[in-house]
């Protein structure tokens, strides 16, 4: 049987992972590299990295821990922030990612998913969709890092992300983030079934049971997670046993 | 020119860093090449082709770059092992794109059904994304044939008569990464090598004399693939 993936994510900012509270109020989590290595010593599925400034001087950064860990992590890795152009998701996949996700250009430019899945495998194109509930029921597509609404409903996006040849939708709650309580399951549900591809649920862990929840409520094929396993709460090996024991597909 | 060990074959489809990362990883000493260049891969002592993408697209790049014959001679004189894409394109047809492919081995290429469902009626979503269980077939002694599409498990996960040497020291239903929506189905039942379960089960491994081919990533399956890559490299078929 195929198992659930739990992936740690990696919000990288001048070289260090931070992590913040509803995309703001940064904490420092330390070495991406050591991080990285930790995470697939505990049996993480993936990682990813978020390059969360993505400014020009830092660009230059993220390749160097993209290819550090890549020598050295033998699972796949996404990575994201700052991709603009095909030739932007070249040189990631250069530096060693397997994935590159795209967030704010995909709204800017559609046709970017569709030309860089057809040059490169919609395999490796996940597309990110920073959401937030503007309504019951209804959630809004924002961009820039969560400033800039666009007026987009999630699940048609969704759906046209798929379409243009996304393989994967990376999905994160804003209104849930860094809350620490639990992911949107009526946002999550909504997406993946609406959805052939797979979804990995992101935003609101604050524990075990949330990881799972994400799976069995929002029917998620993957869930995300950041600070608890950054700040030492869990380890992703017990991540996963918690979720083994509630009868989930792991990898253990 | 020194002849390389491994070489890497590149048609330009997508990345081939991470399977030479993970090849010099395993072997630290041996000349690893990623290559577009038909001699150096007559010239290597084992060939790998790997492929992401569309396979249309990847027998087109294939082509434009005159490797097909290269390929099609490494496929039946060394050793010789295929990645995701790399074990498709052997195959005589696809489905995707209704393309012929190189025909090395008999059989044909085909899409996972849509709205599949697993058994506690979750939908299973295509590109079939994510670790899967890997059921190594034991061969019979001829080899050749006779295995069944669904195999009696190993005892105990250990190494059984007939098991091909690229299993060795990996575990009965060890997990791999997988990122595909289409499967091969071989003509030769006794090709196949290993089946994984999606809900059916599907072919994931072939082997014929000195080729063995995969439909999963060994380069991103941690412990288990790196496994299979270091018996690749020391593998005389």
């Amino acid at each position: 049987m195929l198992a659930k993936r739990i992936i740690p994510c990696l919000d990288v900012t001048h070289g260090r992972v931070v992590k913040g509270v509803s995309f703001v109020e940064l904490r420092d989590a330390g070495d991406p590299v050591e991080i990285a290595r930790r995470y697939d010593e505990q049996g993480a599925d993936e990682l990813t990295f978020l390059d969360i400034t993505a400014s020009s001087d830092d660009r230059g950064i993220i390749f160097r821990i993209i290819e550090q860990v890549a020598s050295q992590v033998f699972i796949p890795l996404t990575v994201g922030g700052g991709v603009r152009e095909v030739g932007d998701v070249r040189n990631l996949l250069n530096a060693g990612a397997d994935k590159v996700s795209i967030n704010t250009s995909a709204v800017v430019n559609p046709q970017l998913v569709a030309d860089a899945a057809s040059r490169y495998g919609s395999q490796c194109i996940v597309v990110a969709i920073d959401a937030k509930q503007v309504s019951p029921g209804n959630w809004e597509v924002f961009t820039h890092g969560g400033r800039k609404a666009t007026g987009l409903d999630v699940v048609e996006w969704a759906k046209k992300m798929q379409l243009l040849g996304a393989g994967e939708i990376l999905l994160t709650s804003m209104d849930r983030d860094g809350q620490k309580n639990g992911f949107d399951l009526a946002l999550t549900r909504r997406v993946t079934d609406a959805l052939e591809i797979p979804v990995i649920a992101s935003g609101g862990v604050g524990n075990l049971q949330h990881l799972a929840d994400g799976v069995t409520q929002g029917g998620a094929d993957a869930v995300l997670a950041a600070s608890i396993f950054h700040f030492g709460e869990y380890t992703v090996q017990q991540a996963k046993q918690f979720m083994a024991a509630k009868g989930i597909e792991v990898r253990l | 020119m020194t002849m390389v060990d491994v070489a890497i074959v590149d048609y330009g489809m997508g990345n081939l860093r991470s399977v030479e990362q993970a090849l010099r990883h395993v072997a630290p000493t041996a000349s690893i090449v990623v290559t577009d260049d038909a001699t150096v891969i007559e010239q290597a002592g084992r060939v790998v082709f790997p492929g992401q993408g569309a396979m249309p697209d990847c027998m087109r790049e294939l082509d434009a770059r005159g490797l097909r014959s290269a390929v099609i001679h490494a496929s039946r004189s060394k050793p010789f092992l295929g990645i995701c894409i790399g074990l498709q394109m052997l195959f005589q047809h696809s489905a995707e794109g209704d393309v012929p492919g190189l025909g090395v081995l008999q059989g044909e290429v085909l899409r996972f059904a849509a709205n599949m469902q697993d058994v506690a009626g979750q939908k299973l979503k295509v590109p079939h994304m994510g670790w899967n269980q890997v059921r190594r077939i034991e061969q019979s002694a001829s080899g050749q044939g006779d295995a069944p599409l669904v195999p009696a498990p190993l005892e105990g996960g250990r190494l059984g008569r007939g098991v091909h040497p690229l299993w060795d020291g990996i575990e009965q239903d060890a997990r791999f990464y997988y990122v595909h929506s289409y499967y091969v189905k071989p003509e030769n039942a006794g090709l196949i090598q290993a089946t994984s379960d999606y809900p059916e089960p599907f072919v994931c491994a072939v082997a014929q004399e000195n080729l063995f081919a995969v439909q999963f990533h060994p380069e991103k399956s941690q412990a288990a693939g790196l496994k299979l890559l270091q018996n690749f490299v020391h593998w005389n078929p």
